[in-house]
Order: structure tokens, then sequence, then C-alpha cells
């Protein structure tokens, strides 16, 4: 294939860190940020390598999440490679502008510290925010480890701004179980970074005196629908992007990323779908079960938007009973919006496995191994008398 | 309607990226003459030519020839009735729509 291996630092990082370091090394033109628990420590270490020199950024310290994102913007639009960070109820303020964002096909790159929402207030982890932004048009990949939270902000620059995508990309870590814990944390050097990402050439940037265009024109009932079209188009294109660019990450670093990430699936009976950083507890669960000859396997959605419908298909057919594990607080529906999903493509493709939906870990409480030995438990008996029982179940509540 | 922009009869895979207008002065494409309820009707008995109508107009749908008024664009006017509110001689009346359409 050409390629090789490069060997990097191996540094003892939180994942606010490791996501300030990719930044560094990716050395955007512009971030524009606000920062709030959990994320702060993004915002604050990237501002001291501006301070410090170490990055050729322009910095804008703003007075909200809405002019964030809103500078992002006009930045992006201008033809700057753009970042920025924010979570929870940060990412509720920019709401309006993820639409612009995304309706303007503007390849920012934004980290989601995934915090609860309020009330009763809370900083610490749900993916509220993120599945809430879920269908804005952005594209969203979930961290497992510090590790992926570093790989992920560098490989979602070349996400964002491939050409058959120009869409933003939501990097979403588990608020302090992935923000605020140490993990070693394999650095690449600066400039197999930079090589990685390559120089970004924008379209149609509004800076070009040469060739003027008109940004943010309206477009009414004549032509709206068309100009929102061409989403569901790149959307469609993304899902090979982001396993293409995953490969070649792989092949440079040896850390290989796919949209879904499968453990122990292929024999597996049952299985768990989750996403984020509790996919690490529920491999131990995996090998505990499989310690007491339960065939369990694990299917990690790496990437939720696009959502894989096809890999989920195919890695969850002929299971005989499957868990849909979230971490949100999402009401009205008669499921979480991940089983929404799983069922959606298992039931387009004929395959009738038993699925339960559990809801786990809201604001930030701890999910351990043994509780996910429950779940699998529960399918076991599923798998073996074939019937479910209740489909939406609550892990980790005292009741 | 008619009125109907060019760039609207284009499917979806013809348009620019984001929403962008790439090339300038291309509003003449946009007829915004059907959001009209009144339309400016000049008596040219008590027009003096003196081109306030023509200068105030927001959507430069005063014609001029020979530095004489001589009509409006109808396709273009919406109707404001900017230019009966400035004409310094009370020359431009603004009337229902409808009634032209009888």
């Amino acid at each position: 294939m050409g390629s090789f291996r490069v060997k990097g630092k191996v540094k003892a990082l939180e994942g606010d860190n490791a996501v300030a370091e990719a930044m560094r090394q990716i050395n955007p033109d512009v971030v524009a940020a606000y920062p709030i628990t959990p994320q702060t420590e993004i915002v604050m270490t990237f501002s001291e390598f501006v301070a410090d020199g170490l990055v050729d950024t322009e910095f804008i310290a703003v007075e909200s999440e809405h002019a964030a994102l809103s500078a992002c913007i006009g930045a992006a639009a201008a033809g700057a490679r753009t970042m920025t960070a924010t979570c929870g109820p940060g990412l509720a303020l920019m709401w309006e502008m993820l639409w612009i964002a995304s309706g303007w096909r503007l390849p920012i790159v934004m980290a989601v510290v995934n915090r609860a929402f309020s009330s009763p207030l809370n900083i610490l982890c749900s993916h509220d925010d993120s599945m809430g932004s879920r269908d804005a048009g952005w594209i969203q990949l979930y961290a497992e480890t510090q590790q992926e939270a570093y790989d992920n902000t560098i490989q979602a620059v070349r996400i964002a701004e491939h050409p058959d995508v120009l869409l933003p990309v939501m990097t979403c870590l588990d608020g302090f179980v992935l923000s605020h814990t140490l993990e070693p944390v394999e650095v690449l050097p600066d400039e197999e970074v930079r090589k990685f990402i390559g120089v970004y050439i924008p379209v149609y940037p509004l800076i070009n005196i040469e060739h003027p265009v008109t940004y943010g024109a309206c477009a009414f009932s004549d032509y709206y629908f068309e100009h929102k079209r061409p989403l569901w188009e790149a959307m469609g294109k993304a899902a090979k992007v982001v396993a293409d660019i995953g490969r070649e990450y792989g092949n440079l670093t040896g850390r290989y990323y796919g949209l879904v990430d499968a453990y122990r699936l292929d024999d597996a009976e049952i299985a768990i779908v989750i996403l984020g950083a509790t996919a690490g507890a529920t491999r131990v669960a995996v090998e505990k079960m499989r310690q007491h000859g339960i065939k369990a396997g694990m299917l990690r959605l790496r990437c939720f938007r696009p959502f894989p419908a096809e890999e989920v298909a195919e890695m969850l057919r002929g299971k005989k009973a499957v868990a849909v594990l979230e971490r949100v607080a999402f009401f009205g529906a008669e499921v979480a919006p991940v089983f929404l999903d799983v069922a959606t493509a298992l039931y387009l493709r004929g395959i009738h496995t038993q699925l339960v939906n559990y809801i786990y870990g809201l604001g930030g409480r701890d999910t351990t191994p043994e509780q996910i030995c429950t779940v699998f438990q529960d399918l076991a008996d599923i798998a073996r008398t074939g019937k479910a029982g209740p489909i939406f179940r609550y892990l980790g509540l005292r009741d | 309607m008619a009125n109907r922009i060019k760039i609207s009869e284009q499917d979806w895979k013809k348009l620019p990226i984001r929403t962008l207008v790439i090339e300038a002065g291309n509003s003449i494409e946009y007829e915004t003459g059907s959001w009209r309820v009144f339309r400016p009707v000049i008596n040219f008995k008590k027009c003096t030519h003196c081109m306030f109508c023509w200068l105030f107009c927001p959507d430069s749908s005063v014609i001029v020839k020979d530095s004489k008024l001589v009509g409006v664009d109808l396709k273009h006017c919406k109707g404001c009735g900017i230019c009966a509110s400035e004409c310094p001689r009370q020359a431009i009346t603004m009337e229902e729509e409808s009634k032209f359409w009888q």
C-alpha cells in the first residue's frame, strides 16, 4: 500500500487535553469558543497554545456559544480552517446556528464534551446535547477513549473538508469520564498530523476579491427545497469517507477506525449496541459473560451521523437478542434515539431480532461491568424464552 | 404565476453549493412584480420629468428614455408606493392591481 506506520510519543493526557493537543497540531486558522464545563480545558489549553505562540490561530474569545458558532461560520465562509468546542447547554445555545453551518456546507470541526441538560442542574455526562442535535446536518463521531478523542479530532478535519462531504463534524467525548481522566495517549509527530490533514483549499471563500459571491441569500418556496436536497446527498456520501479516512489513518498509525466497532460479535448470540466511553465497561462485561460460556458481543457505534444502517443490520443479523444502551433523557417517543435507528435498520432489511432498550448513566452516574452483565443475563433469558418482556428499561436506577 | 426566477427552474443538482449566488447582477432574473398589490399610474399631464421617482425607486423600476420618464417596469415593481409618495406634483397614484386584471 506504500503506507507506513508512524510511532508517536505516549503522553498521559486527559481527554480535553488530548483534543487540545490535536488542535495545536492541526493549527486551525480560526478558533472561536466559549468555555463551559466540562469542555473548559480544551479552550483553556488551546488559548495557552495561542498565547505561547505555538499556533498561528486567530483565537476569538466570544460572549456566548451562539456567538462562538456564528464567528466560526463567518470564518469558515471566509475560507478559514475553523474549529471550536462546546458541551451541553453551550451546544443548546448554538442551536440556531447548527443548521446554518450545515446548510452553508462549512467544514467546521467541533468537539462536544457530552454533558447532561438541566434540570436538575448537572455538569456530568449524558448524551442529551449531541443526541438532541443529531439531525442538524452535522456528522457525529463518538469516542470510546482519550486516544480516540485525539484521533477523531484529526480525522474529522479530513472528513469535513472532503469535497464529497463539506459538512461540519461533531467529535463527541463523554464529559468527565473521558474529558477529565488521565490515560496514555499516543500523540503523533506534528509534521505527520499536518501531512495527514493537508492544506485546506476552501470552496468559494467569501474573501476572494477576484470572484465575489453572495452568502446567506434567502430561498423561499421556490427553491429552499432544492437547496436542502444536497445535504441528504452529502450525508449519504459521508459514510464512505468516514470509513476511508479511518482506514487511511490506520495505515499511518496502526489504529484503524470504521463506522462501527465490533467486539467479539461474529459468533455472539446476544449483543449490546452502545456508543461512547461505556463501551469500555461493556468489553469487560463481554469477557465476563464469555467466561461463563455465554456468547456475548458488542457493537459500538463510532459514527452515529450518518447512521451506518447497512453495517448495523448486517452485524446484528442472526443475533437472538440485542440491547441498545443509551445515555440520554429523551421523552415522548416509545424508545430512545439510537434504538429508533437500529430498529429501523433491522426492520427495513427484514431482520427480526428481539430488541430491548436500556437508559443508563444519566447525569454522570457510573455504569459498571457488573451492571452490564445483568443486561447480558436479561438478553440470555430473552434468547432462551423468546419473550422480550418490557422493551424500555432503566439500568442502575434506584427503584 | 409566471413570475419565477430562472434558477428555480433548475433541479437541485445544478444549483450552486450552500445557497451561494456565484454571479453578480442577477437580481433582474427575480421578477418581483407579482408581489404588487397597488400599481403606480403616471399622469403625464402633471409630470415634469423631475426624476424624483427614478431617484427614489428602490427597485430601479422607473423607466427613463432620453431624460424623460416613460413608464414603470411592471415585471419588477413591487408597488411600494415610494414614487407616488415622493412625487412633488402628485402625478403618480397607486391603484389597486386587481383593477387591471379585469
